[in-house]
């Protein structure tokens, strides 16, 4: 009652009473990918929301139905292709469990060190777009130019910057060259000052503060029952990592601190993406020494030993008899692989992402299910943004952090 | 891991009987079915139970076996014990010609949406979902993709018409 006497009365049916429905999307600036926010406003105030996902939906969980094992790493490239190299690298640790491939301790630190770099390629798109969204355009473009040392050194090693489809079962299509570490050193010399001015421009940042600051917030219990996982779950307080929880490629030989949050706002997500960048730092110069320390013949192994599942050597292949019927094995996808049921999970760079792998023992999975973190936080939106203000909803949107091409699968 | 999958098997034979069935740890994971009527009562039990608390659903899924008679579809989901560290895998099946099976959106909220998909792929029909409508296809589809009954186009066909997919010259 008290409050009503600082508004306005309006009578019933006026037109000020009515609100207003607004499409943020499918394509908008603001949405950073193909997605539909069908808004109602009230004023500038968000009374509801429904969100319209599928728009770049290419099925990939039927394709893989007819795909061998070795094709369908280039189908989960494009879930997150932001960071292409842990999906890949999921898929690959899923079909070594259901395989019982036991990789050699050489590759699983390379993969870390691999995996890590997308993460850190991942949280600063999402933390350089979440301060676009917010007026700061400048951290964005000053940022690329360090995400571009990343995708040097991917290109490195496998050819491709995006879509990477790095790494094979069982280990890496070739050993890293020197100028791959070389351009490894380059980027942690390089990138903690520029990550260090990025959150200078930022974390302190009045303007940047208080649009931050209590928008989009979720409590931890909200949080769990929706499923979030990743850095948006860790902002409510939840220490949940996968990289920690059930360790996989070896994270196990590595120190590193889970940040959380406490509100699970976007000035919590902010933050949460911004140490775990630092850790992921820590974590790749770990790794890279632990590299380095191997000597002699381990200094070169690249891969496990899987004759059936990991192409054989081009050179090979043009000599010898064994080496040729494997290849073409292999690339016609003429393995069959064995019967079983296996769900398999890495820390993406946005949640926990989970291969569902049913095998009839065919040479195709009978059935492949993508567990996109994505697509399970994003029904929370709704709940996220009601009674926020809409420029509170473009910011949301970003530092939860959605990638069209996982959301859609 | 302080939650052993012996303990969650007696658990629930305890509590259900020989209601729950096939038990199995593929590569570790616990995994058994139950009745589709069942569903909610026996997640409600590992969602309450002290020692259990499976409060998580990491995955919901529908997979389609068009040779099992009366249970064509399986409804699979994954919870987890975050703080024991504990994953399991529960079944429902359910056949296409009624495929009912209970939501479980009134406990997971995140149900919602992976429930929407299963629908909108395999046609399980979810009783009490509050919003039950495709959500990745476009809504005028009247049939369900991800079923066996549609496969994937064979890639060693040789009447396709390679001049309509820009590759000119018509290979037949």
């Amino acid at each position: 009652m008290q409050e009503q006497q600082h508004h306005i009365i309006l009578p019933e049916g006026s037109i000020e009473k009515q609100t207003n429905t607004l499409n943020l999307g499918p394509t908008h600036p603001a949405t950073h990918g193909v997605m539909q926010n069908i808004l109602e406003l009230d004023g500038e105030r968000i009374v509801s929301a429904e969100q319209t996902i599928g728009y770049i939906h290419r099925a990939f969980e039927k394709i893989a139905e007819r795909r061998p094992l070795y094709q369908i790493t280039t189908l989960t490239d494009r879930l997150n292709y932001c960071s292409s190299p842990i999906n890949n690298m999921g898929w690959h640790l899923t079909c070594e469990k259901l395989l019982k491939v036991k990789t050699p301790k050489r590759v699983d630190y390379l993969r870390v060190i691999i995996m890590e770099l997308a993460r850190i390629s991942d949280h600063l798109i999402c933390n350089s777009i979440v301060a676009v969204d917010a007026g700061a355009f400048t951290g964005f473009v000053y940022v690329m130019q360090y995400r571009e040392l990343i995708y040097e050194i991917y290109e490195e090693i496998c050819g491709s910057r995006l879509t990477t489809n790095i790494g094979r079962i069982g280990g890496f299509e070739r050993n890293f060259t020197a100028t791959a570490f070389t351009k490894l050193e380059k980027f942690l010399r390089e990138y903690p000052k520029v990550l260090k001015e990025f959150e200078g421009l930022c974390l302190r940042n009045r303007i940047f503060m208080d649009r931050l600051l209590h928008t989009g917030g979720i409590s931890a219990e909200r949080a769990m029952n929706y499923g979030f996982t990743g850095p948006n779950l860790r902002a409510t307080g939840v220490d949940y990592d996968v990289r920690v929880h059930s360790p996989y490629s070896s994270y196990e030989d590595f120190d590193f601190i889970v940040p959380v949050g406490q509100t699970g706002d976007n000035y919590d997500r902010f933050l949460v993406r911004g140490e775990e960048m630092w850790q992921s730092l820590s974590i790749i110069e770990q790794a890279y020494r632990k590299v380095q320390e191997f000597k002699g013949a381990e200094a070169e192994v690249f891969h496990a030993d899987i004759p059936e599942y990991y192409l054989p050597e081009k050179e090979d292949v043009y000599t010898k008899m064994e080496a040729l019927i494997w290849h073409f094995k292999i690339i016609m996808g003429e393995t069959e692989i064995p019967k079983g049921e296996v769900y398999n999970s890495v820390e993406g760079a946005n949640g926990e992402l989970g291969f569902y792998l049913v095998s009839d023992g065919g040479r195709t999975p009978y059935r492949l299910h993508f567990r996109r973190p994505c697509f399970i936080y994003y029904q929370a939106y709704s709940e996220l943004t009601k009674g926020a203000m809409l420029s509170d909803a473009v910011i949301t949107m970003s530092s939860l952090n959605l990638i069209a091409g996982e959301l859609d699968a | 891991m302080a939650l052993s999958n012996e303990e969650i098997k007696n658990k629930l034979i305890e509590k259900f009987g020989d209601i729950v069935t096939n038990f199995d740890e593929p590569y570790g994971m616990l995994s058994f079915e139950a009745p589709k009527d069942m569903n909610l009562k026996v997640l409600q039990f590992l969602y309450d139970d002290a020692a259990l608390q499976f409060q998580f659903l990491t995955d919901l899924c529908a997979v389609h076996y068009p040779d099992d008679k009366g249970r064509e579809l399986a409804v699979v989901y994954h919870l987890h014990n975050l703080v024991e560290n504990t994953r399991i895998r529960f079944k429902v099946f359910t056949s296409t010609e009624k495929p009912d099976v209970f939501t479980a959106t009134k406990l997971f909220s995140s149900a919602n949406w992976m429930e929407r998909e299963s629908f909108d792929f395999f046609g399980v029909n979810f009783v009490g979902h509050p919003n039950l409508k495709r959500i990745l296809n476009v809504d005028e589809m009247n049939y369900f993709p991800m079923r066996k009954e549609f496969p994937m186009e064979d890639q060693t066909r040789v009447d396709k018409d390679d001049e309509m997919f820009g590759r000119g010259g018509s290979i037949i």
